[in-house]
């Protein structure tokens, strides 16, 4: 791999099985795409299960988003939205063969996944000091709530909340891979469609987020 | 989106957006999400409009990350159109599922 | 041409095991992908004969339990049988062997877009296959291949590990129509415009949007459901307030269309046997394409006829009911079509047009008995009956595996540059058609009698009939037992085959049996339709 440094300032590596650097581009633009589309569907089938569910039982749904604390959902929000914007430019600044802030702001981003998680810990292992367990597990007299399906309302936010934060580890390791990839040289003016990528996927987990926090937090 | 303004496709030359757009979108992202925060504690007068008005700037911050991060506003119709069918579909699976759910008829549950 | 180090085919450039491991040239991953989907239809296929030897005759002949230990163990086995057919035989089956190394091939290109991805989807389905059979050490899994809530949150926790197996495999899918949209999309050589594509390849493009559509949300669900099973998140689980009806739409969401994701693969091998094999230019080219994407669409409109009796409201039941007749249209364009093709042909009768023939009838049948069940009322009184598993086999077993072999007979002097014995394939083809019908006809009489499914056991007056399609099952076997003798000898000392032999029109004909490594020596530019024959 690291004979791709020759590449560094002229043209892209293309593989044997694309005419040119364009095709290749393309192809790997839509290839992102796709997989993204299913990202959204796997994200969103919960969605529905929520809409429906809410729609059936409101007040178990407005009784348990009052247990959340929406300062941590907004801090986080903040730190996601950061996040995706220190990604994006990372792109740009590679496009401009400008690697070394590249590098700063893809580390950033990394640092941001971080942060988000360690909030995200401190968030669970509050609730787990409370006895706020998913259905099985929460015992509805000990807490006092007053629906006895409250369980329900917790079973969807660690499952979104835990499918969300598990995309954002897989984005974490995902990002630290396209920066080594950086750091060594292989991405440049003429390649970087694994970063936007990799951008294009953290931008969704970031997108997902935005959705997650009026609706777990503020809506109820 | 890669333009070929030149005529060789092997010379990929990208649609850079400038760094004050991103600063702006950025921007925008932080003053909507403070607005949301700051709508919600007008929730009691805001009523059935609360959540409507937290899903509508939600929209709106989504709008913004897609077309600006992650380029949709520049790339090409059927990208768009794959990321458009991801909606369509799961719109389809939540009416459908509705249709049974809502035309059931409930025996009166404890819970 | 100039001189290959190791030799001057995709078979022989490289050599020993790890090369094919290692593997990202789109050809080699389909024979992998057809190794490992003919084991697994070994493993499958004996179940199906275990099951059927159970029901042989009724426990009170042959005492209790007779083959098999109980019910338990039916249970099991009917599961697995299941599973194993739809997760890791039907649905990679034609896809991903004929359509990984014909579908470059015939839209004149070097290599799928992403070759790296579709070595992945190859490991992602032995990965998930592997998990999902190592239940087979653990309680085994007795739900069904449809893991319905809540039966599938209370028996044995295997479940877990099972469900995790479908997701994986959920993903080899998900890889695999990736990269078949951005090759169709792509990867098309100069001159093959979208309307010059074989109809082959339109086929696995509508199934490609389908897998790509669908199968997500069968993650989510079946993710879920493993969550449902180990934390208790209450989403399926009626005793936390959820609705285990709820289960069942996510999961049909998905299992609808993916019946389409096995049968319109299979249509487009027909397409592609039939117009060959009768010496004549495709009747209605623009009509079957687009009925393809047609019956894609459509699938997605008509899940809740698998739920008409599972506590969903009538208007829903109704509503489903008429969508479901949808299908019909596109499918009948189809059958229609190739009807239209052959009329006025020369047509031969080789093995594979025997078996598209075979697949014509089968489906017809398995098609209009559809019908039959998206009509409410008739459903209600067919539903979970041996009528229904009837149907099912007739357009799984006599659709796409019918179409698999016919294809797969089409395919191979390409595949392996080996002609096999004519006369042993079309004893095979007589054995498995006439064994599929003396199966699977008696079934839609006992399910009209009344027979339910998933039973070990049944009245004396069903006696007759079981045993007649037990026998029919033998005959299936015996039939792809020679399939398999025909392949081998074929393999082994079959003489060397043309680069066409079939007088095909295609691209994948124009390039030497086996194909170069790379395909295409010099790219093909493309001046004409598919099927240019007269």
């Amino acid at each position: 791999m690291s004979t791709d440094n020759t590449h560094a300032a002229g043209t892209a590596h293309v593989a044997h099985h694309f005419k040119d650097a364009t095709q290749q581009y393309e192809s790997g633009k839509q290839g992102i795409w796709l997989f993204m589309m299913t990202e959204l569907l796997m994200f969103g089938a919960i969605f529905v299960a929520f809409a429906i569910y809410h729609r059936l039982y409101p007040e178990m749904f407005a009784e348990g988003s009052k247990t959340l604390d929406w300062k941590m959902g907004f801090t986080n929000t903040l730190v996601l939205i950061f996040s995706s914007f220190t990604m994006a430019i990372s792109i740009a600044f590679i496009q401009k063969n400008e690697q070394k802030k590249a590098i700063f702001a893809l580390a950033t981003t990394i640092l941001c996944g971080a942060v988000f998680m360690v909030i995200k810990y401190f968030e669970y292992m509050h609730k787990f000091h409370l006895g706020l367990f998913p259905g099985n597990f929460i015992d509805v007299a000990k807490i006092g709530a007053e629906h006895a399906n409250i369980g329900m309302y917790f079973g969807f936010y660690y499952a979104m909340t835990g499918l969300h934060g598990i995309h954002v580890l897989v984005g974490m390791g995902l990002i630290t891979w396209v920066m080594i990839r950086t750091i060594r040289g292989e991405f440049h003016s003429q390649y970087w469609i694994p970063v936007e990528g990799v951008g294009i996927f953290w931008h969704i987990v970031d997108l997902i987020w935005i959705f997650l926090f009026p609706l777990l937090y503020l809506v109820g | 989106m890669a333009h070929s303004n030149n005529n060789n496709p092997n010379i990929l030359s990208p649609h850079i957006a400038p760094m004050a757009t991103y600063l702006k979108v950025a921007g925008a992202l932080f003053a909507l999400t403070f607005l949301t925060v700051i709508a919600h504690q007008f929730k009691a007068q805001l009523g059935m409009f609360a959540s409507a008005v937290a899903f509508l700037i939600a929209l709106i911050k989504a709008s913004l990350v897609v077309l600006w991060f992650m380029h949709l506003k520049d790339d090409n119709n059927m990208n768009r159109a794959i990321f458009g069918s991801a909606f369509a579909f799961l719109f389809l699976l939540w009416v459908l599922t509705e249709l049974d759910i809502i035309t059931r008829v409930f025996e009166s549950s404890p819970l | 041409m100039a001189s290959h180090a190791h030799g001057d085919n995709y078979i022989n450039c490289e050599k020993g095991l790890w090369s094919w491991l290692t593997t990202v040239d789109h050809k080699r991953i389909g024979l992998l992908y057809m190794i490992t989907v003919m084991t697994f239809f070994l493993i499958g296929g004996i179940m199906a004969l275990l099951l059927r030897l159970e029901l042989f005759a009724p426990n009170a002949v042959q005492g209790v339990g007779g083959v098999l230990k109980d019910g338990n163990v039916y249970n099991q086995v009917m599961t697995y049988h299941g599973a194993i057919m739809v997760f890791m035989v039907i649905i990679p089956g034609i896809p991903a062997i004929l359509g990984n190394f014909f579908l470059p091939l015939q839209i004149g290109a070097k290599d799928v877009a992403f070759p790296r991805i579709n070595l992945l989807s190859w490991y992602c389905l032995m990965a998930g296959a592997t998990l999902a059979l190592l239940t087979l050490f653990f309680n085994k899994v007795d739900t069904g291949w449809t893991f319905y809530t809540p039966y599938s949150i209370r028996t044995g926790a295997s479940t877990v590990l099972m469900v995790l197996g479908a997701f994986i495999m959920g993903m080899s899918s998900i890889l695999t129509g990736l990269n078949f949209i951005v090759t169709v999309h792509k990867l098309r050589a100069p001159g093959m415009t979208m309307h010059r594509m074989p109809l082959f390849v339109w086929a696995l493009y509508a199934t490609a949007i389908i897998q790509m559509l669908a199968t997500p949300v069968l993650a989510i669900t079946l993710l879920l459901l493993a969550a449902e099973r180990l934390f208790g998140v209450g989403v399926f689980d009626p005793k936390l307030g959820g609705d285990p009806v709820l289960f069942q739409h996510f999961f049909w969401f998905y299992s609808h269309p993916a019946v389409y994701i096995m049968v319109i693969p299979a249509m487009g091998v027909v397409s592609e046997l039939i117009t060959t094999f009768s010496r004549k230019v495709i009747f209605g080219y623009t009509a079957i394409a687009y009925s393809s994407l047609g019956i894609a669409a459509v699938s997605f409109f008509v899940w809740g006829h698998h739920m008409f009796v599972s506590g969903q409201s009538e208007t829903a039941g109704i509503v489903f009911s008429f969508l479901t007749m949808l299908v019909g249209v596109p499918t009948a364009i189809k059958m229609f079509n190739w009807v239209a093709t052959m009329y006025k042909g020369s047509i031969s009768f080789d093995t594979p047009m025997l078996y598209a023939l075979g697949f014509l009838f089968l489906f017809a049948i398995g098609g209009v008995t559809g019908i039959m069940l998206a009509t409410l009322p008739i459903n209600v009184h067919f539903h979970d009956t041996y009528f229904v598993v009837s149907h099912f086999h007739y357009v799984m077993v006599g659709g796409t595996l019918m179409s698999l072999m016919g294809g797969f007979f089409y395919w191979f002097p390409k595949m392996f540059g080996k002609m096999y014995s004519d006369s042993m394939a079309r004893m095979s083809f007589v054995f498995t058609f006439i064994g599929f019908n003396v199966t699977f006809f008696p079934q839609f009489i006992l399910g009209a009698m009344g027979m339910p499914r998933r039973y070990f056991d049944y009245i004396p007056a069903f006696e007759q009939l079981n045993k007649i399609s037990t026998v029919g099952s033998w005959l299936i076997g015996i039939g792809f037992v020679i399939a398999l003798i025909t392949i081998i000898q074929g393999l082994r000392k079959g003489e060397k085959a043309p680069a066409n032999p079939w007088g095909s029109k295609t691209l994948e004909w124009t390039v030497q049996s086996p194909p170069p490594h790379h395909n295409f020596d010099v790219e093909p530019v493309v001046t004409g339709g598919p099927y240019e024959y007269r």
